[in-house]
């Protein structure tokens, strides 16, 4: 029975982007938290810190996503918790995301000059106020461009978390195709509303991008 | 604005009987660099210093380690009485007390001159913001600048730049004040607006260490000149003595090639 692929199974992939949103947007909301500790660590005094973000860094750069998305889904098992889709595709996406957005906000943080930092701790201000007050606020400023940049890659990645059956968008895509046997309709509108989401931040991603280049410009 | 009659005169007590700084055999390397070599210094109370010699010679250095931007690896640094030894807990005590200035000026871009003035009072003392900001205002009219309040630091010119610098580190009354090379970054016509408001901060009475090569400002401020070399301190000297009768063969240099 080969199901006709019509306006019922159009709704259906739709309708399976909100399943793409929440787990890009807890994967990242949890990316942020571990992103700022790693970049924090990376950037630390205390060595044992440093080599341990670096050592975060290289694992998850240096690996393919859906093998981490295998090791944490499979992981979980063994250490005896039941097998989610869900929960193993948000921690392997959080952890991802936390490696990656670490490296960046890294390279932002140190991009603000070293005097900053100094004449911070000459006024008297501690570790705390220094980082929130004088280096972070000045951090963002660089960091927002590359990091709208990584959660395009990030809604992207997403789509990996169908092959251990997690249904977003992708699955959903593939399960409508299974019935109807239409692929190129069914991932033509898939990719259609990948890039419908991810286009538009691509264009926020680069008119912050000029616009910071022209502030520092001055 | 009458600053120097406020504090008309110097203070009593100056010399080695209760210092606002002592450094002892004090030593640093960077890795295998000896950057400061048994630097030895009694800095008085209310005593202007300035601090000069070639590059590399270790000036910043030595004002950093006041304050403790720079550890050093033996010696002793005790300052406003509170012994700096690394790994003692004075440090937090110490930058609060001790203001610096900063060749590049080292103004938050992203805050205005006025928060640039009442960050650190607010989180580190903790007035309240409307203390921190008459405050500002008090030592931004000092450096004659209460105007610029609202502004960014990028919308100041270089000189204006340096005097919110130099309010900044007011805002959190030090009683000791460190300049490294506080004109040098300045173009030429900025210079002067930034040593005379060095002038009125000196005589009111403040301890200054001031690394410069502006020696008209030796000559008329410093009661004592003290020249580096190679991370050694070679001569310390009064002005008048310094240049009309310096006592080392490198100094004598040093002096030609700079005026
Ligand atoms: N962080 C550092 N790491 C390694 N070497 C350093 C460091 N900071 C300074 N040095 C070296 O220590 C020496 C003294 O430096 P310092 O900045 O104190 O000199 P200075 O007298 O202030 O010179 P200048 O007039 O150029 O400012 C120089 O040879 C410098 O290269
Ligand atoms: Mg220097």
């Amino acid at each position: 029975m080969i199901r006709i692929f019509g306006w019922n199974e159009f709704l259906v992939i739709v309708m399976a982007a909100q399943w793409t949103i929440a787990l890009s947007a807890i994967a990242f909301a949890g990316g942020s938290v571990g992103g700022l500790l790693i970049a924090l660590m990376r950037v630390s005094e205390v060595r044992a810190f440093r080599l341990f973000a670096t050592g975060f860094i290289r694992v998850f750069q240096g690996t393919p996503l859906l093998m981490q998305l295998f090791l944490v889904f499979f992981g979980m098992n063994i250490f005896g918790f039941a097998i989610n889709p869900w929960i193993a595709a948000t921690i392997a996406l959080a952890l991802h995301a936390s490696a990656f957005l670490g490296e960046i906000w890294r390279g932002c943080i140190e991009a603000v000059p070293k005097g900053q930092g100094e004449a911070a701790t000459a006024l008297g201000l501690r570790y705390y106020h220094s980082m929130r007050h004088v280096i972070l606020p000045q951090a963002i400023r660089i960091a927002v461009a590359p990091t709208v940049g990584f959660l395009v890659q990030l809604i992207k990645g997403t789509s990996l978390a169908s092959i251990i059956g997690f249904t977003e968008l992708t699955r959903q895509g593939q399960i409508i195709n299974n019935a109807t046997f239409s692929p190129f309709l069914v991932f033509g509108t898939v990719a259609a509303i990948y890039f419908l989401l991810c286009w538009p931040l691509s264009l926020v991603a680069r008119r912050m991008e000029t616009r910071f280049s022209r502030a520092t410009a001055r | 604005m009458n600053m120097v009659s406020e504090i008309a005169s110097a203070p009593a007590a100056r010399g080695a009987s209760d210092p606002a700084v002592r450094m002892e055999d004090v030593n640093k390397w960077y890795g295998s660099f000896h950057a400061l070599k048994n630097v030895n210094l009694t800095v008085g109370r209310g005593e202007r210093i300035v601090i000069c010699g070639p590059s590399g010679s270790g000036k910043s250095t030595m004002i950093r380690c006041i304050n403790q931007l720079e550890t050093i690896h033996s010696g002793r640094i005790v300052v406003d009485g509170h012994d700096l030894t690394p790994g003692g807990k004075n440090v937090d005590l110490i930058r609060q007390e001790t203001g610096m200035v900063f060749q590049q000026f080292n103004l938050f871009p992203h805050m205005t001159v006025l928060e640039n003035c009442t960050l650190a009072p607010m989180k580190v003392r903790g007035v309240t913001k409307a203390e921190a900001e008459e405050t500002a205002m008090k030592f931004l009219r000092r450096v004659r600048i209460p105007e610029q309040a609202a502004k960014y630091p990028a919308q100041l010119s270089g000189g204006q730049q340096q005097r919110v610098a130099i309010a900044r580190a007011l805002c959190m009354n030090p009683k000791i004040m460190l300049f490294d090379e506080p004109t040098s970054a300045l173009d030429p016509e900025m210079v002067k607006e930034v040593l005379d408001t060095m002038v009125d901060l000196a005589n009111e009475g403040m301890t200054m260490l001031c690394v410069t090569h502006e020696m008209g400002f030796a000559r008329s401020v410093a009661d004592r000149v003290v020249f580096m070399d190679r991370g050694e301190i070679l001569e310390v000297a009064t002005p008048d003595t310094f240049f009309s009768a310096p006592q080392h063969e490198r100094t004598r240099f040093f002096l030609g090639q700079i005026s």
